[in-house]
């Protein structure tokens, strides 16, 4: 456990020490969504109808920016050969690099997102549940991206294949999230879209870490 | 007395046949030098005994324990061609990472491991500031704090003064003597007493 808390705290550190690493991908977010009242409509009911779809494919996007930064820097050093070789489970070293991706991607996100919501003019219970979908699905797009960048952890500017591996992969949690939101603005029922976005979440969880290591083992050889 | 057997080894990368059928034994107490040109598969065969690479056949015996056991692990220290260092850390902090991957014990005197490679006044100092040569000592001071057996050193004396290699002969020297077993590759000539050589 203490490597995992360690792997935490260490990737933080590195990521504060070098704000732009993840700063640009968040300036990238705010900057897309306050250009869209601008581009579209200032109307209130058309920015609402649209803010749930908008700032989900912004926040699906600016995490596919940042998800080169999770084993780029540590490839280009060596320390992931070291991590590899390390008597310590990778799986467990990539699950913590991965939800130190997750505190300096999504959950900015999330708390700039209530701000955007409101630019944005959706309602008080509609940036609720906007909250509730990016707080379950955030951590699935860390999780499932960690997958693809570990696979493409050798290739040099593999910003586009990248996408094109994750991209098929978030379109699910894409469209759960963004219909949670919009049920809830014609005061439907949402539950099931929620236990899709946990769902997806929990088997993330199990299953992305294992991948990441496998998939690390094979581009490191 | 442990030992590392390799026999007949065969390594490929695509469709270059890097060696074959190789096979050499080492001994607690031995240095093995791996020399040969560019591309013969110097740096291979290391990774390949780390366990970071795949081989065509043969086998590795290391006191029969498995290569990917965690017990095969703990004893195998593999310091390659990158430093293995954060460039936003600072010397001390690496050396904590570095020394957590390879070993459960935390208790380390990090600045004395400094001060061998000569390094204490930048304990604190990001290495991302420092030169490549000191960079180098920083991740070579890992030697003077890591519990492993079997060291296996990727072109240790690369970017080196004539000082710090040196230095370096004498812990290899001293961890060979204390029963431990070294296998490194190197271009240069070495001074270091119960040097075995191979060619590849």
């Amino acid at each position: 456990m203490n490597i995992f808390l360690k792997t935490i705290s260490r990737d933080l550190k590195m990521a504060f020490r070098n704000p732009s690493s993840f700063l640009n991908p968040l300036m990238f977010f705010v900057i897309s969504i306050s250009l869209f009242p601008i581009a579209i409509s200032p109307e209130s009911e058309t920015l609402s109808r649209m803010a749930p779809g908008i700032i989900w494919v912004i926040t699906m996007l600016s995490v596919l920016l940042s998800l080169n930064t999770i084993f780029h820097y540590d490839f280009d050093n060596g320390v992931l050969e070291q991590m590899i070789i390390s008597h310590h489970s990778l799986s467990l070293i990539l699950l913590a690099k991965t939800i130190a991706h997750w505190m300096l991607s999504g959950l900015p996100i999330i708390l700039l997102s209530p701000f955007l919501g409101m630019a944005l003019f959706l309602d008080f219970d509609s940036i609720i549940i906007l909250l509730l979908t990016l707080i379950i699905a955030t951590p699935c797009l860390s999780l499932i991206g960690s997958v693809g960048a570990s696979l493409v952890v050798g290739i040099k500017n593999s910003g586009m294949l990248l996408s094109l591996l994750i991209l098929p992969l978030y379109i699910p949690i894409l469209i759960f999230a963004t219909s949670a939101i919009s049920q809830s603005q014609s005061n439907q029922m949402i539950d099931g879209q929620l236990y899709f976005l946990g769902f997806f979440l929990v088997v993330s969880l199990i299953i992305t870490p294992f991948l990441s290591a496998i998939s690390l083992k094979i581009s490191l050889e | 007395m442990s030992k590392l057997k390799v026999n007949k080894l065969s390594c490929q990368k695509g469709y270059n046949l890097l060696f074959e059928n190789l096979s050499f034994e080492i001994n607690s107490g031995e240095v093995l030098k791996v020399s040969g040109p560019n591309g013969s598969g110097k740096t291979s065969l290391l990774r390949i005994i780390a366990g970071l690479s795949s081989f065509e056949s043969g086998e590795i015996a290391y006191d029969s324990l498995n290569v990917k056991s965690e017990e095969y692990k703990l004893d195998f220290l593999y310091l390659g061609h990158l430093s293995s260092l954060s460039p936003e850390l600072s010397c001390v902090e690496n050396l904590k990472y570095s020394s957590l991957l390879g070993t459960n014990d935390l208790k380390h005197n990090y600045t004395m491991a400094l001060q061998h490679v000569g390094l204490e006044k930048y304990e604190n100092d990001l290495v991302g500031t420092l030169s490549a040569g000191q960079k180098k000592r920083i991740a070579l001071s890992l030697l003077f704090i890591t519990q492993s057996k079997v060291w296996l050193l990727d072109e240790p004396f690369s970017a080196l003064d004539s000082k710090a290699i040196k230095i370096f002969e004498k812990r290899i020297e001293d961890h060979c003597t204390n029963g431990g077993m070294c296998i490194l590759t190197t271009h240069q000539d070495c001074s270091i007493k119960n040097l075995k050589e191979i060619s590849l």
